[in-house]
């Protein structure tokens, strides 16, 4: 959230309620996530980590406002986490694991862990594919939903595959 | 089980499925689970060696080709993979085409074709032959085709399999529409996302069905979005 609300100050100085307007538009029907005091909160982490500063700007007939711009080390930090290739970590190599402990141990049926795993995954799909339905093809946020919907689906791709080997091995014992 | 004696092919076996009026369902299993025999078994292009299948309450696995194959006019609308329209007709053609086997008058067939070809976004090209249709388009009017009967259960196999991601997006609306709508619905696929379009689903492997749930209607949907699309790690 810090990374997100430093790039949405690059483009020039702004004020919390802006900032919130432009990240609503990014995220359409999951704006709602996204509380107004999250905002504030992590503009005042970053003003007291020298990332961004401030003023108050008067206004003729209403309250005062707190107008945020981003320091040289805000800058830098932008450009730096632009230039990343980081990427949210996947989930495989716990679940995999678990799997594998779950059959050595004789705990449960690796292929009953899968499944319910895959029918959790399919829910989430469900969920996400309503919300891209009722998006227009062009907003910003149903390209987000498409891409959460891509990830969810290679999820379900892979625990088939889950499925079928341990199925392979149970059979074989 | 279908075939006989030595040739007798075990490719679904033991499988009990009720699909209640107004109900989606997705079969869903890896290649040669199974699940495309189920499909033909219900829509009566296969014949079960064993066991029993009812439509509305009345059994008809009993029941002679022809038997069949007018309940398949009247009852039952198939969306096929590879579409199946007819290249020498119209899409407005293709789907007025099985109304007018059905004994329609021709312009009540052809009313109701456009009406359809209407609802499934493809009322300008309704004069259009398949030749001259995108794939999504195709299975847009083969979708139209299954409906123009008002069959009592719609049998899908594979309807976005020959698609691409965003001719599939507007199969699996019209699809998410008809579950709106009421109309029954079998869905068979080994595609998630048509998959989840269903209020039902199930797992095939080796000819049978081994895992089945309810995927929705489910509360506080938007709860479980934030936390798919990966918002709830926000501060």
């Amino acid at each position: 959230m810090q990374d997100v609300v430093l790039a949405l100050l690059a483009k020039g100085p702004s004020y919390g309620y802006e900032l919130r307007q432009r990240l609503l538009t990014a995220l359409g029907p999951l704006g709602s996530a996204v509380n107004a005091g999250q905002v504030y909160v992590t503009l005042g982490r970053l003003e007291r980590g020298g990332l961004v500063e401030s003023t108050e700007v008067g206004q003729a007939y209403r309250p005062d406002r707190r107008v945020y711009e981003l320091t040289a080390a805000g800058h830098e930090r932008v450009a730096t986490w632009v230039a990343e290739v980081d990427w949210p970590k996947p989930a495989p190599a716990e679940f995999h694991l678990k799997l594998t402990a779950v059959a050595t141990a004789s705990l449960a049926d690796p292929v009953a862990v899968a499944d319910s795993q895959r029918r959790e995954l399919m829910r989430r799909l469900r969920d996400v594919e309503q919300a891209l339905l009722a998006e227009s093809p062009q907003s910003a946020a149903s390209l987000l939903l498409e891409g959460t919907v891509l990830h969810l689906q290679a999820g379900i791709r892979w625990l088939e595959l889950c499925a079928e080997h341990w199925g392979k091995r149970k059979a074989s014992r | 089980m279908y075939g006989h004696g030595p040739s007798l092919v075990r490719a679904v076996d033991d499988v009990d499925l009720e699909v209640s009026a107004g109900e989606t369902v997705s079969v869903m299993g890896p290649s040669g689970c199974g699940k495309s025999t189920l499909l033909y078994l219900l829509g009566g292009l296969e014949r079960a060696s064993a066991g029993e299948i009812q439509l509305a309450g009345e059994r008809v696995d009993r029941l002679s080709q022809a038997r069949w194959a007018r309940l398949r006019r009247y009852a039952i609308g198939f969306v096929f993979q590879a579409f199946h329209l007819v290249d020498e007709l119209t899409a407005v053609e293709n789907v007025e085409l099985p109304a007018l086997l059905a004994g329609a008058a021709p312009r009540r067939a052809r009313q109701r074709a456009a009406d359809l070809l209407d609802r499934v976004g493809m009322a300008d090209r309704a004069r259009h032959l398949p030749a001259q249709l995108s794939g999504g388009q195709k299975q847009r009017v083969a979708v139209a085709r299954a409906l123009v009967n008002e069959p009592l259960l719609v049998l899908a196999d594979e309807p976005t399999g020959n698609l691409d991601t965003a001719a599939a997006t507007d199969v699996l609306r019209l699809f998410a529409h008809l579950r709106s709508a009421g109309q029954t619905l079998v869905i068979v696929t080994h595609d998630s996302r048509v998959a989840a379009t269903a209020d039902r689903l199930m797992s095939m492997r080796d000819g049978a069905i081994v895992d089945q749930t309810r995927l929705g209607p489910r509360p506080s949907t938007m709860d479980n979005l934030v936390a798919s699309v990966g918002l709830e790690e926000a501060p």
